[in-house]
């Protein structure tokens, strides 16, 4: 269980390291925390020539307030200091719920907020996050830098719109609007293990005490992150009612996840019913904090 | 004795080395020049191999050396059959023993093809890269029933089928005692036990002293002795020129106690063809393939009772998973027969068991060694009558525990150790009241279950209890020797012949010998796993480190106390029964002054001039052995309070009791870590761990990810209690406690998640472990009548 040969660098600027990027091309593999890269290539399953170490560029590791009352996070900030962020608590707050989840602490003084992004592990947490709160990705490549959504920047397994050249440098999350709400839900076999199938939700409540926005992601349950927009729709103008949140878990778990994994851990038809019993779970905390914070 | 260390719960001796990293495991043996190995493992479970080349392989930079099977020339043998089959009668067997590097064909994934040397790890595992190899891939055996037929494919293909043994071992008239039941009961049930995942792999260091002609190895083994003599035979070498070293190990439960593994052959051949020291460590991933497994059996069972619940007999017919080769011959499937019977009167009893070979890894004994299962299918049995007769499932344990004036009870079948099954011992029904007290029974089983109103959106939880009853035949023979030396520091040295892997020996045996010696624990020093310490013994296996070799310990102390008192009675002139031993001193009772210490006893037993009387050994130092006559009966009761969502399925074990009986008891706290980790595995078995193979006998979690090993987040705090029973079959009373705490989890498990569900679907039957929430949810799906 020892890495194939590769040559490593460890540049101490993010303009030093997009140029080596540039030069190796797909060769290159960027390393952040190191959590998933490198098992990956003990177990020889990676095995890039070129390994970019990104621990050195200070300039990646940042948690600061946007002008939008929203908050950025630098792709190379460890996932320990956003959970104890209070600037994240405050403005992001599904963020500040959902980090303890991810493996153990050990694991998170170590893994870093854009690593686990970046990799696209559809079984992993923040991606699901990110879309739940509509996020902004930063790439940046050297011949400048693009915006991109959530949405847009997963695109298939261990799949993202990052290309080979570009680096993801921070992670705009937009703040918590009045009558917002938000949870997150999972189930894993063990504390820190990948979950069977987790949820993200955000909700928001108008001035008449109705929903009039509905985000829900999911983890484990396809090739990335999956957004339900038809049982997010569905939640839209009711008081997020039991029997509204069963309509959305249905439709979630039988129309927007379309084919959840059959793997060693869980069947499909299990996960197709953890799918509904944690919407229903999610939701419920989520809307009942959103009339809180109506 | 004014202060008593035996029995006493004496922090262990060895943690500060333990603790503070000084400890020297295999991996830390370093000599110069040393090369490292990585071995080429088959990918396909079942295939034949037409060719190999080393070639490329041979002319990476940094790599030393390369062979396959044909290199190995003369020294290429099929593996010992490390335990024969117990003298049943008409029993078949068929032996079939792994190879050091495969030939022709491979019967599991993960079988070595080929071993390259290097300079370093990564070189050797950059070089496996270059091995071009023809493997044609065979249809496999995997599944356990569909081995067994008539045209499945044949993994020894000398043999008429995939058959490996069939043993049938009966006691009364089964038939007889079905024709008199009131309620007869028969069920399928499925038992898979999974790794041992010892938080240190295995490893070998072999250094070949050309000069000395001398080979010393280094080896994560539980038997060192046994490897010692085996390799010198096998390399042609006088025992007394191979030392083996078993230094501390991160523990052993079982798998390592097999030999030969290839490497275990391979190694230390390396050492003296290339005249280097030679280094393999096992990575995990080779841990899951290389290092044997227990896995599973499918037990046919049936139990046959009087209306008020006494058992009248059991028959069982069930299938074993042997894996490819089976050099530890019957022993688990003969555990799992024997344990069946568990502290029960059972008149009648027929069982059959079949071993299967499969193109798995090699299955041997891990932790409990079968015990489990066999405890399991009649755990079940039990509750499932108590059900159909509407008793409480203590109640019927109570009508069928052997009550103490029935010991020693004969149970007229053979055991793992060659002789017939007997309980030396036992007290059961004290131990059911006093686990039934700690969990408060009466009140949890009936009371616990739905937890009330919860306010919406709050996950409704239903509570459960269980409790279950094992025996465990533990301190088997042969033999373990011991060696007691009192030095001339006044300090005192202890040699035996087993390894360690964590068991506290180094503290145990101090107990036992300071207590016959009167010196304090800590200046008795221990040596254990070094064969050119001690080299009579067969090593650390089936709980009886502390049965057997304590009792070698023990009779090797009360030797050398003879001594002492006899060259004392010299020195103080006074008779033997006036002195007492205390504080590392001979003293004379009641006139303390009169004292000479040990050191200087010693001294005098071994003058540097002068004369001694003829037929004197000098020293104060008595080496001494024991064999029992046969192994030593340790039982025990587990309750378990769990909490079930009945939405996803999920667990939470929210208490653990273990009421336990391993007669006498040399230090208490070791026991409890003992029992403690024992139950932290079991745990483990019944419900995160499972070994999954794929149809083409491909393991599909082969790492630590996605082997579910119970972490401390997982395990509840364990309360603990103690009875004690001594053994008669012993000086000192001990009966093995190292597996104990792993037998009864899984049946205790199933018995407290029904209890717990008992509101919702009074119908769930769970007659299988493991038990992940997957599937608990389709039992609980088709309880209800629904499709999963």
């Amino acid at each position: 269980m020892k890495p194939a040969p590769f040559r490593y660098f460890a540049p101490e600027t993010l303009d030093e390291a997009l140029s080596l990027l540039a030069e190796h091309g797909d060769e290159a593999k960027p390393l952040a925390g190191g959590q998933s890269l490198v098992p990956a290539m003990n177990f020889r399953l990676a095995q890039p020539a070129v390994l970019v170490d990104l621990n050195r560029i200070a300039a990646l590791s940042f948690i600061r307030p946007d002008d939008a009352g929203g908050v950025v996070v630098g792709a190379m900030t460890r996932q320990r200091a956003v959970e104890h962020s209070e600037l994240v608590a405050a403005r992001a707050p599904l963020v500040t719920e959902t980090v303890p989840y991810i493996a153990h602490a050990q694991i998170r003084n170590r893994g870093t907020f854009g690593g686990s992004l970046a990799h696209a592990d559809p079984a992993s947490e923040l991606p699901a996050v990110a879309l739940a709160l509509d996020a902004q990705f930063t790439l940046a490549c050297r011949s400048g830098q693009r915006v991109v959504p959530a949405e847009a920047f997963y695109t298939d397994l261990f799949e993202t719109a990052c290309g080979h050249e570009e680096l993801l440098v921070d992670v705009r999350l937009p703040t918590a609007a009045a009558g917002s709400g938000f949870a997150f839900e999972e189930l894993a076999r063990r504390h820190g293990d990948y979950a069977l199938v987790g949820v993200a939700v955000a909700v928001q409540r108008g001035a008449d005490g109705t929903l009039i926005d509905a985000r829900m992601a999911y983890l484990s349950v396809g090739p990335g992150p999956v957004l339900a927009t038809r049982a997010s729709a569905s939640l839209l103008g009711t008081r997020g009612e039991t029997e509204a949140l069963r309509v959305a878990a249905s439709l979630a778990a039988h129309e927007d996840i379309v084919d959840p994994p059959s793997d060693i851990h869980a069947t499909a038809a299990y996960r197709r019913h953890l799918i509904e019993v944690l919407t229903v779970r999610a939701l419920t905390r989520a809307c009942s904090r959103a009339q809180e914070g109506a | 004795m004014s202060s008593r260390v035996f029995g006493e719960p004496i922090k262990r001796l060895e943690d500060p080395r333990l603790l503070t990293g000084d400890a020297v495991f295999v991996d830390d043996v370093e000599r110069p020049g040393m090369l490292h190995v990585a071995f080429l493992r088959s990918p396909y479970a079942h295939g034949r191999l037409h060719a190999i080349d080393l070639t490329d392989a041979r002319s990476r930079d940094g790599v030393i050396a390369a062979f396959a099977a044909d290199d190995l020339g003369a020294y290429w043998q099929h593996g010992p059959l490390l335990v024969p089959p117990p003298p049943i009668a008409d029993a078949v067997f068929y032996p079939r023993t792994q190879v050091p590097l495969a030939r022709g064909k491979v019967r599991h994934a993960g079988e070595p093809l080929a071993v390259v040397v290097a300079t370093s790890r990564y070189i050797a595992e950059d070089a496996l890269d270059d091995i071009v190899y023809d493997l044609e891939p065979l249809d496999v055996a995997i599944e356990l029933e569909a081995a067994l037929d008539a045209d499945a494919p044949r993994i020894h293909e000398d043999l008429d089928s995939n058959l490996a043994a069939d043993v049938r071992q009966q006691k009364g008239d089964y038939a007889a005692a079905r024709a008199a039941a009131d309620v007869i009961l028969e069920r399928r049930f499925t038992y898979d036990h999974g790794a041992a995942a010892a938080i240190e792999n295995r490893g070998v260091v072999a250094d070949w002293d050309r000069r000395a002609e001398r080979l010393t190895v280094w080896d994560t083994t539980q038997a060192p002795i046994p490897i010692r003599n085996g390799l010198a035979g096998l390399l042609g070498l006088s025992e007394s020129q191979v030392r083996v070293v078993a230094p501390f190990i991160g523990g052993g439960f079982g798998p390592k106690i097999m030999m030969f593994y290839p490497e275990e052959m391979v190694v230390p051949w390396l050492a003296m063809r290339l005249g280097k020291p030679v280094k393999w460590i096992e990575d995990r991933e080779e841990n899951f393939f290389a290092t044997t497994h227990e896995r599973s059996q499918i037990h046919q069972a049936e139990i046959a009772l009087d209306r008020e619940g006494r058992i009248l007999g059991v028959r069982d017919d069930f299938l074993h998973d042997t894996g490819a080769y089976n050099p530890y011959g019957l022993t688990v499937p003969i555990n799992s027969q024997c344990t069946l019977l568990g502290p029960y009167r059972v008149p009648a009893y027929d069982s059959r068991f079949r071993a299967v070979f499969t193109n798995a890894t090699i299955v041997t004994p891990y932790r409990g060694a079968g015990r489990q299962h066999g405890v399991f299918v009649m755990e079940r049995l039990l509750d499932l009558a108590a059900r159909e007769l509407n008793l409480d499932p203590v109640e019927i344990r109570r009508r069928n525990v052997l009550e103490p004036d029935e010991f020693p009870h004969h149970h007229e079948i053979i055991y793992q150790d060659f002789s017939e099954l007997v309980y030396d011992s036992g007290n059961h029904r004290p131990a059911i009241e006093k686990a039934c007290a700690m969990i408060d029974w009466e009140r949890e089983r009936d009371g616990a279950g739905i937890q009330g109103e919860e306010p919406a959106g709050t996950v409704d939880k239903r509570r459960g209890v269980g409790l279950v009853c094992y025996v465990e035949g533990t301190g088997i023979g042969p033999y373990e020797g011991a060696r007691v030396t009192v030095e001339s520091s006044g300090s005192v040295s202890v040699s035996t012949g087993i390894g360690t892997q964590g068991q506290g020996h180094f503290t145990a045996f101090a107990q036992v010998v300071a207590e016959q010696l009167g010196v304090a624990v800590e200046r008795v020093r221990v040596v254990t796993g070094d064969t050119r310490a001690f080299h009579w013994g067969t090593g650390t296996f089936a709980s009886r480190g502390a049965v057997v070799a304590g009792n070698a310990c023990h009779a090797a102390a009360l030797a050398v106390r003879a001594k002492i008192l006899r060259h004392a009675s010299e020195a103080l002139e006074v008779d033997e029964a006036d002195l007492e031993l205390v504080g590392g001193e001979a003293r004379v009772v009641g006139a303390p002054q009169r004292r000479i210490a040990l050191g200087d006893l010693a001294q005098r037993a071994n003058p540097l001039r002068g004369a001694v009387a003829p037929g004197t050994e000098p020293g104060l130092e008595a080496t001494s052995y024991f064999g029992p006559s046969r192994g030593a009966t340790a039982s025990g009761v587990h309750a378990m309070e769990v909490e079930v969502d009945p939405s996803t399925a999920m667990v939470e074990i929210l208490r653990y009791i273990v009421v336990h009986d391993c007669g006498t008891v040399i230090n208490p706290m070791i026991l409890d870590g003992q029992i403690k980790g024992g139950v932290a595995q079991g745990i483990g078995n019944a419900f995160y761990e499972q070994l999954i193979y794929d149809s083409e006998g491909q393991l599909q979690n082969a790492s630590l990810m996605d082997y579910l090993l119970p972490t401390a987040a997982e395990v509840p705090p364990i309360e603990t209690a103690h009875l004690v029973t001594p053994s008669p079959l012993n000086p000192l009373g001990t009966k093995g406690a190292g597996e104990a705490g792993a037998i009864p989890t899984g049946a205790l498990f199933a018995q407290a998640v029904e209890n717990a569900l008992r509101e919702d679907l009074p119908d769930l039957e769970i007659l299988e472990i493991p038990l992940s929430p997957n599937r608990l949810w389709e039992l609980m799906c088709a309880a209800r009548g629904e499709q999963a």
